[in-house]
C-alpha cells in the first residue's frame, strides 16, 4: 500500500536511488514504469562502452513483476502464456510472452520457476486483473511483487569476474539459469539474463539490502571500471541485440486505442514460442487461425546503408508505397552499421525492393534520404561470450 | 425594421448560433427574458466581490473550433485545466483523483491493487467510445423518416463509423449505450469508493440514478470533451461561467449582432404558417425573417406558439419529451478556504472536484429519495472551488464554492417546492460539507441556492432539467428532440431550434448552436463562416 504522500514523488525512487541520485551528473532521469530511472548518468558512449567492454550496472527495481504459486501455477501459465511453462526446470528461466484471445501481444517477459509451484514474471506493463482474471479454475494465487524485490542488471564481459569478486561463484550458471547465494544474512539471486545480448546476470534481492549490495558490488567492480547505466546505453544495446520493448516495437493490445494498432507474436518474430503441443493457451484458436491464413504484419531487422540513424523513419515498397515503419534504430558501435527494427508489411518481410525515407536534420536543414534497406537477421550483435560457460576470466 | 434572423434567449447556444448568422453576414438580435445574459453560462456578483458561476460551472465540452472561429480568446476567454479531484469517505479516509498517471495509479492502489491496474483498460475503453462519437458532434444527423439524399449519405457515413469497428467493439458499445454506469463500472472494478467516484458523470444532470439503465451514455457525454487535447479533462472558465457568453456577446457585437435584454419573448408570431417575429413582454414587436429558439423544446412549443399552428403529433411528441428534473445548486461566498483534514498537506485534490458520496449504492439511494418526490436526504454533490486556480473571482483569500446537488425533483411530492422545502434543501446540502470540513458553515458569507424552482423561473430550463431534455438513447441523435425534427428546423417554416434540446444535446457545448447555425445557412445558400469540425486521428 502507498502512503498518503506518494504524490509529492509521482515517479517512486528506487531502493537505489541514494546511490544513483549522486551519480547521476546531469541529473537526467525518466519515467519507465512509474520509477525514476536513470537516462544517462553522465556520458551515454562511456556507458554504452562498459556494457561491451568491461561491467555496467542497470537499476532494474522498475521492472513489474507477479509472483505466481498454487498447485496449478504451471497449468496456469501454461494457459496464460505462449511457452510450455511445466518444461521450464526449477532454477530455469527463460523469455516468453501473453496474448489475448484474439492472439494480440499483451507483453512479453521473462518467466523465473523458483520452485515447483512458484513463478515470478517480470514484464514492461501492468496486468493484475487480466492475471487475476485469467486464474479462474486454477488452484494458483497471483500476487503483485514489484516493490518488495530489488533488482540490478549486471552486464558486460567481466561481468563474471567482478561477481566472483564479490564472493559469487557463477563460472558453472548457464545462459537462463539462476543460482541462490547468501548475503548479509538475507539471500540473492543471480539469473544469467539480460538485455544486452552479453554476458550477463540479473541480481534480485530484497529492498532492505538494496543498498549495502550496491556498495558491495561498486566496491568490487572497481577493478573492473564498474559503471551505473542510464536507459539511453542500454536501448543501444538492446538494439544491437535485435531485442524489443512493448510499447515502443509493437503496441499491447490493452492499451491500443485503435483497434488496428495490436500485433500477434506471429507478426512480431515470436512465433517460435509458440507451442502448439502444451494444449490449450488464450488465443491459441486466434494464432491457429493466423497461421493458416498467414500474417499481417512482419518484425524485420534491417541493415541501412550509410551512418545515419533512421528512428522514426517510413519504409516505402518501390519508394512509393508506405509498407511499415522503423520502431528503433541506431548507429550501432560494435557493427559500424545503421541498424533498425521496422513493422512491415508481411508480403514485404523478404526486404526486396525496400526503401527508407530518412530525414537527417543538420543545422536546422533536413538532408532527405531515400536508401535501399536490406532485411537482416537479428541478433544484429552476437558475441559468442554471451552464452560460454564458464565465461573467460578477465 | 426585419432582422434576418431573431434568436429568442441569450444563452450559449444561442449566442453561438447569432455570432455565426451575423459574420456570414446576416442582421441578427437575440432577445433574453432577464436584465442579464447567460441563460445557463452565466456569472453574477451577488455577494459584493465575489463572481459566481451560478448555473454550469466548469467546462470541457465547449468546443474549440467555436473558440477558434469566434476569436473568443479575444474578448478574455482562458479556459484553465484544473487540477485532481477526490471523494471523502464515510470512515474519515479519501480517495484522491490525480492528474500525473504513476500518482492516480498509486491513490487508487491504497484502495485495491486490482482496480489500480484496471484503470488503464477502463480508460481505452471510453476514450475509444469517445473517439467514436466525437465526429458525430458538430454534423446534422441523418432524418431515417424522410432519406433525401443527404440524409441517405449521412446515415451510410454512420454505417461506415459503425463498419470500422470491430465485431467485438461494435457489441461492447452498443452494450455500454444502453447499460447502467454501475454495471459497466462493475466489469472493470471491485472497490465501491473508486466506482463511486467514476460513476458521478454519469448521473450529473440526468434523471437517473447509477443503476438505471442508459446512464453509461450520460457518463460518455462528460468524457466526450476535452482541455486541449486532454479528452475527458475539465476546467474552469477563468472569471466565472459568465465568462463564455460574455465572449461571445462581445464577439456578436464586434459582428454587428444585438442582444437585448430585460424582455422575454410572450409569443413566437405565426403567420400563414410563418415564423415573423416575436412579441415581448412588454408588448414590442420584433420582427425577423426567422425565429430561432434557444428555449427547450417544451418551453418553445408548448408556451410561446400557438397550438393550432402545430401537428397534433408533434405537440404530443414535445409533450412527451423526457425533460425531468433532478438537480440542484449551491453558489457559496467563503471568508476562507474551507479544511478538509482527511487530506494530506499540500494535496493538489482541492484544485478540482470534490465529492461525499463514497459509493454507488449511496448514490442510488439518493436517487430513490428523487422517485418518492423529495430531494435527497443524503445528497450528492460535486463540489468546486474554481478560485483555488482562478485568482480573478473573489479578493486574495476568499473563495466562491459551487456545489452541484443531485437529486432534486422539480416538484416535492406533487407541490411546488416552498422556501422552507429551498433552506431545508440548502441545510442538508451545508450540513453535509460541515461533516468532512468542521467550521466550514462558519466560513460561508452567503449561499445562492437553487432548486429546480429556481432553475425553470430565472434561467427557463423547463423542469430545472440541465440538458434540455434527458441524454437517454431514445432522445439522442437522430431522435432528438423529436423524430422527424432533429435537423434544427420545426413543423412551422422559419422557425428553427438551436438549443441543448437538440443534437448533440446539453452541456456548455456550443455544438447545437454551431449546427442550427450550419442549417440555418445551408438553405439560406450564404457561405458558411465556420472552420471544419477538427479531426479525431
Amino acid at each position: 500500500m502507498s502512503a498518503q504522500t506518494h504524490f509529492k514523488t509521482p515517479l517512486r525512487p528506487s531502493p537505489f536511488h541514494p546511490r544513483t541520485a549522486p551519480l547521476n551528473r546531469l541529473n537526467r532521469w525518466g519515467p519507465w514504469a512509474g520509477q525514476l530511472n536513470a537516462l544517462c548518468f553522465g556520458d551515454v558512449d562511456m556507458e554504452y562502452t562498459a556494457i561491451r567492454n568491461a561491467a555496467s550496472v542497470y537499476d532494474l527495481c522498475a521492472m513489474v513483476k507477479y509472483r505466481v504459486t498454487g498447485r496449478e501455477a504451471a497449468e496456469y501459465l501454461n494457459r496464460l502464456t505462449l511457452r510450455d511453462a511445466g518444461k521450464l526446470a526449477v532454477g530455469g528461466v527463460h523469455y516468453t510472452a501473453w496474448c489475448d484471445d484474439a492472439g494480440k501481444l499483451l507483453d512479453d517477459g521473462t518467466l523465473f520457476r523458483h520452485g515447483p509451484q512458484d513463478y515470478l514474471i517480470c514484464c514492461q506493463e501492468r496486468h493484475l486483473p487480466w492475471l487475476l482474471d485469467s486464474a479462474q479454475g486454477f488452484d494458483v494465487a497471483v500476487r503483485e511483487v514489484t516493490e518488495e524485490i530489488a533488482a540490478l542488471s549486471l552486464q558486460g564481459p567481466c561481468s563474471a569476474s567482478v561477481l566472483a569478486a564479490a564472493g559469487f561463484d557463477v563460472w558453472g550458471l548457464k545462459p537462463f539459469r539462476m543460482a541462490e547465494f547468501a548475503f548479509q544474512g538475507g539471500s540473492l539471486t543471480i539469473s544469467r539474463t539480460g538485455f544486452t545480448g552479453d554476458l550477463g546476470y540479473e541480481l534480485w534481492l530484497t529492498p532492505d539490502l538494496a543498498l549495502p549490495f550496491w556498495d558491495h558490488l561498486m566496491q568490487a567492480g572497481a577493478p573492473w571500471g564498474i559503471r551505473p547505466i542510464g536507459s539511453d546505453a542500454l536501448d543501444l544495446a538492446r538494439i544491437e541485440a535485435g531485442f524489443i520493448i512493448t510499447n515502443m516495437d509493437f503496441i499491447p493490445a490493452h492499451q491500443a486505442l485503435r483497434e488496428d494498432r495490436p500485433r500477434s507474436p506471429l507478426e512480431m518474430g515470436l512465433g517460435w514460442m509458440i507451442d502448439w503441443d502444451k494444449g490449450q493457451f488464450t488465443g491459441r484458436a486466434a494464432l491457429a487461425a493466423e497461421q493458416a491464413r498467414g500474417s499481417d504484419w512482419a518484425l524485420v531487422g534491417l541493415d541501412i546503408p550509410g551512418n545515419v540513424s533512421a528512428e522514426g523513419s517510413i519504409l516505402y515498397h518501390d519508394k512509393k508505397h508506405e509498407v511499415g515503419m522503423i520502431t528503433a534504430a541506431a548507429w550501432s558501435p560494435a557493427l559500424k552499421a545503421s541498424v533498425a527494427l521496422a513493422q512491415v508489411q508481411a508480403r514485404h518481410a523478404g526486404g526486396a525492393n525496400l526503401w527508407v525515407e530518412i530525414y537527417a536534420l543538420r543545422e536546422l536543414q533536413y538532408v532527405k534520404l531515400m536508401l535501399p534497406v536490406q532485411v537482416v537477421p537479428r541478433p544484429f550483435f552476437n558475441p559468442p561470450r554471451k552464452r560460454a560457460t564458464p565465461p573467460a576470466r578477465v | 425594421m426585419t432582422y434576418d434572423a431573431v434568436i429568442v434567449g441569450a444563452g450559449h447556444n444561442g449566442l453561438v448560433t447569432a455570432c455565426y448568422l451575423a459574420r456570414a453576414g446576416m442582421k441578427v438580435c437575440v432577445v433574453e427574458k432577464n436584465d442579464w445574459i447567460g441563460g445557463a453560462a452565466v456569472s453574477r456578483e451577488l455577494y459584493p466581490g465575489f463572481t459566481y458561476s451560478n448555473c454550469s460551472y466548469v467546462s470541457s465540452l465547449f468546443r474549440p473550433e467555436i473558440m477558434r472561429d469566434l476569436e473568443l480568446h479575444k474578448y478574455g476567454l482562458q479556459i484553465l485545466p484544473y487540477e485532481g479531484g477526490a471523494v471523502f469517505t464515510q470512515d474519515g479516509g479519501y480517495l484522491g483523483m490525480f492528474r500525473d498517471h504513476d500518482a492516480n495509479r498509486r491513490e487508487f492502489a491504497r484502495h485495491s491493487a486490482r482496480d489500480a491496474e484496471a484503470y488503464d483498460v477502463y480508460a481505452r475503453d471510453i476514450l475509444r467510445f469517445c473517439r467514436f462519437i466525437r465526429p458525430m458532434l458538430m454534423r446534422t444527423p441523418p432524418d431515417p423518416t424522410r432519406l433525401r439524399p443527404r440524409d441517405l449519405s449521412e446515415l451510410l457515413w454512420l454505417g461506415k463509423q459503425m463498419g470500422g469497428l470491430s465485431e467485438a467493439m461494435r457489441a461492447q458499445m452498443v452494450r455500454f449505450w444502453t447499460m447502467s454506469i454501475s454495471d459497466f463500472l462493475d466489469e472493470y472494478f471491485e472497490n465501491p469508493v473508486i466506482k463511486g467516484y467514476l460513476a458521478v458523470s454519469a448521473i450529473i444532470g440526468t434523471a437517473l440514478g447509477p443503476m438505471s439503465p442508459g446512464s453509461a451514455y450520460v457518463l460518455l457525454h462528460h468524457y466526450m470533451g476535452d482541455v486541449d487535447g486532454n479528452v475527458g479533462a475539465w476546467g474552469f472558465a477563468r472569471g466565472g461561467m459568465g465568462s463564455i457568453t460574455r465572449a461571445l456577446t462581445e464577439s456578436l457585437r464586434t459582428s454587428g449582432g444585438e442582444v437585448r435584454v430585460g424582455q422575454g419573448v410572450e409569443q413566437i408570431l405565426v403567420q400563414n404558417g410563418r415564423a415573423v417575429g416575436v412579441v415581448l413582454a412588454n408588448g414590442d414587436e420584433v420582427r425577423g425573417r426567422r425565429v430561432i429558439s434557444n428555449m427547450d423544446v417544451k418551453r418553445t412549443f408548448l408556451k410561446h406558439v400557438p397550438e393550432a399552428e402545430l401537428p397534433g403529433d408533434f405537440v404530443k411528441r414535445i409533450k412527451a419529451f423526457k425533460i425531468r428534473g433532478s438537480s440542484g445548486k449551491l453558489n457559496i461566498a467563503l471568508d476562507a478556504a474551507p479544511v478538509f483534514p482527511a487530506l494530506p498537506e499540500g494535496a493538489p485534490n482541492l484544485r478540482g472536484d470534490l465529492h461525499f458520496t463514497d459509493s454507488v449504492e449511496r448514490m442510488e439511494r439518493a436517487y430513490d429519495d428523487w422517485k418518492a418526490g423529495h430531494f435527497s436526504a443524503d445528497p450528492f454533490q460535486d463540489c468546486m472551488i474554481p478560485t483555488m486556480i482562478d485568482p480573478t473571482m473573489t479578493p486574495p483569500g476568499k473563495h466562491f464554492m459551487s456545489c452541484f446537488v443531485q437529486y432534486a425533483p422539480p416538484k416535492i411530492e406533487g407541490r411546488d417546492w416552498t422556501d422552507a422545502d429551498r433552506d431545508a434543501f440548502r441545510d442538508a446540502c451545508l450540513n453535509q460539507i460541515e461533516a468532512y470540513s468542521p467550521g466550514f458553515k462558519d466560513r460561508v458569507l452567503h449561499v445562492e441556492t437553487r432548486t429546480p424552482r429556481e432553475l425553470e423561473a430565472e434561467v427557463g430550463l423547463t423542469e430545472g432539467n440541465i440538458f434540455q431534455g434527458e441524454l437517454t438513447f431514445d432522445q439522442l441523435l437522430f431522435n432528438r428532440p423529436v423524430p422527424g425534427y432533429a435537423q434544427y428546423r420545426s413543423p412551422i417554416k422559419d422557425l428553427w431550434m438551436c438549443g441543448s434540446s437538440t443534437h448533440p444535446g446539453g452541456g456548455v457545448m456550443g455544438a447545437p448552436g454551431r449546427n442550427a447555425a450550419a442549417e440555418v445557412l445551408r438553405e439560406a445558400r450564404l457561405p458558411s463562416p465556420m472552420r471544419d469540425a477538427y479531426a479525431v486521428l
